[in-house]
């Protein structure tokens, strides 16, 4: 299953990527290469494998304690001083605190 | 004897300075002179010799005060991927030319309060992605060994650094290959910690569930010594980070390697193995049966297929995680725009470079409807079935071994047009980093045009001691990590 230049149009509008044509072009056929190799993946039977998204879950399951392993979530307390200043040092326009784009509604 | 200085590693930095034999900060003015004499590497890509004076000054005078930390006054240089507020942090990346963090990464942090002094940022591929550091925005790193190869990558300039003796020790992050590779291509030992021993907290997010930082040095002594300091627990800043305390790697060296069980799998001796590698990494298998070890022939049924694998699951994270970069919090920011999209889609072309956008690519559209399930969840189930073949294998054996690439370094430009050429050649690292499990290399002869060869070393899950000890008992017999670049002042 090869991709088309509409493909390469709509993944990069979805990713906000601004492509010249010349560069489209490329893209097309380089991610089509890529996708030849992906194939094999795609005949791998995987009929009732648990998909392993994160790898913290198999160390725990091979490793840890089940609560050594779990994914923590911390209380929910501000524990951070404001560092609003430091933070938007780097930022490309910032008036007043306040980071600017463009307009977006009329 | 200030001329051999750069020859040290660091535990031998550490003694001299522990005994008052010399001082941080002349051990800090004779690698700044070395760096500015070895520029044309390219190696670093941020240097601030006032800062790095600073720091050596605060370290002399904790040693002053009788302080004696393993790793206080000794240098050290950061892969550019890491936050720090002492230097700038770009990612190798036009996105972030000059940005400033506001915080430290824990990482670099960590190094800093043991009195380690930073000399400086080093270059790296564009947010990590490559292998070869040609997909750097501030210009390629070149081989020490022969300056018309790549040091490999991403962590080409800390790999190319180490080996040219321009900092004794350097911090590179491994997603999928990219402290072992570089570390092999430049013969000097490097090693991946199991993910979420070094806290991600402050590195450049590339892949989330792969990136994960290590020490790069030029023996497994140093690297023990690195890595002890570097990892433990980093619970409120790193959701990933294990919660498993910080271990003395430097005191598990001593074990001998009577015994152990190293498994060989068929699959990563292939035909598309190089016979020059296949021959350094054969003769050193057989330098450790001398050793006392056992070989144990295993499979790793699924090797090839880590390939595809990898390359869906990390640009499918690479895609989420670089959509922060959108021209309004940080980085660059397009000057001409119709409206906020238009802002967005030109930010965007004009900062990344041709890898990370082809990666943004195949990440977006792997996750996008109708693909979602094809691709990234299938990518998912095999890649637990690899974490389950290692589980398997490890039944069988204490440690795999094999090589950490199918051939020496390239040459520059050979294969900077084609990606999959490029993606193939990280076919011996991808399992590993897939399942999450500790891996190093160390430099175990040479190959085609007197290249570096390196020996990849897996472990099972929190077994760094026992890849280090083995590194190390190899190192005690052999001297490959102590051979420098041949024509390198």
């Amino acid at each position: 299953m090869a991709l088309t230049s509409s493909d390469i149009d709509r993944i990069a509008n979805l990713a906000r990527l601004q492509l010249q044509a010349a560069e489209s072009a490329r893209m097309l056929t380089q991610i089509n290469g890529f996708f030849d190799i992906v194939e094999q993946m795609r005949a791998v039977d995987t009929t009732g494998i648990e998909p392993l998204a994160h790898p913290v879950m198999a160390v725990r399951d091979a490793v840890l304690s089940a609560q050594a392993g779990e994914l923590r979530l911390r209380a929910d307390i501000a524990s951070e001083p404001n560092q609003r200043e430091a933070n938007q040092r780097s930022a490309p326009s910032v008036e007043r605190g306040l980071f600017l784009v463009p307009k977006v509604i009329e | 004897m200030a001329s051999d200085l750069h020859d040290m590693g660091v535990a031998q930095l550490a003694a001299k300075l522990r005994d008052k034999e010399i001082s941080a900060v002349e051990i800090a003015q004779h690698f700044l002179a070395r760096m500015k004499a070895h520029a044309s590497l390219g190696a670093f890509l941020a240097t601030d010799e006032t800062a790095t004076l600073a720091q050596a000054r605060a370290a002399d005078a904790r040693i002053g005060a009788g302080e004696s930390t393993p790793l206080l006054g000794v240098p050290i240089a950061h892969k550019d991927i890491f936050a720090t507020t002492d230097f700038p942090t770009t990612a190798g990346s036009k996105m972030l030319a000059g940005y400033r963090s506001p915080f430290d990464s824990t990482v670099t942090a960590k190094f800093a309060d043991t009195g380690m002094v930073c000399l400086g940022k080093l270059n790296c591929d564009e947010f990590a992605m490559g292998s070869s550091n040609e997909n750097s925005a501030f210009g390629a790193v070149r081989n020490p060994w022969d300056a018309q190869r790549i040091p490999g990558g991403s962590s080409g300039g800390s790999a190319a650094a180490v080996a040219a003796r321009l900092t004794p020790a350097a911090t590179g992050t491994d997603t999928g290959g990219s402290i072992r590779q570089p570390a092999s291509f430049c013969g000097i030992t490097g090693i991946k910690p199991t993910y979420g021993r070094a806290s991600r907290y402050g590195m450049v997010a590339f892949a989330s569930s792969l990136d994960q930082g290590g020490p790069m040095a030029r023996s497994a002594e140093d690297c023990a010594l690195l890595l002890s300091a570097m990892c433990g627990p980093d619970l409120y800043r790193d959701s990933t980070s294990l919660d498993v305390p910080a271990e003395d790697f430097s005191g598990q060296l001593n074990q001998g390697v009577a015994g152990l069980r190293i498994g060989i799998p068929k699959e990563f001796f292939g035909e598309g193995l190089a016979p020059d590698v296949r021959a350094a990494v054969d003769i050193t298998l057989s330098q450790f049966e001398a050793l006392g070890a056992t070989l144990v022939p295993i499979s790793l049924p699924r090797t090839e297929l880590s390939i595809p694998v990898y390359y869906i699951i990390a640009p499918a994270e690479a895609s989420s995680n670089l959509s922060r970069f959108d021209g309004v919090k940080f980085g660059h920011r397009a000057k001409d725009f119709t409206d906020l999209a238009d802002m967005y889609k030109k930010t965007r072309a004009e900062g990344f470079g041709d890898e990370v956008k082809r990666r943004i690519m195949i990440g977006a559209y792997v996750l996008s409807h109708g693909y979602y399930d094809a691709y990234y969840l299938q990518a998912q189930k095999i890649r637990r079935m690899i974490a389950d073949d290692f589980q398997q294998a490890f039944t069988q054996c204490d440690v795999i071994a094999g090589p950490v690439a199918p051939t020496v370094a390239w040459k520059l430009g050979e294969k900077s047009d084609d990606p999959v050429a490029n993606y193939l050649a990280d076919i011996f690292t991808l399992p590993a980093s897939l399942a999450g499990l500790p891996g190093m290399s160390l430099p175990c002869g040479f190959g085609e045009g007197g290249m570096p060869v390196g020996l990849q070393l897996i472990g099972n899950y929190l077994q760094e001691g026992k890849l280090l000890n083995a590194a190390h008992q190899f190192q005690l017999n052999s001297d490959f990590h102590t051979r420098k670049p041949g024509g390198l002042a």
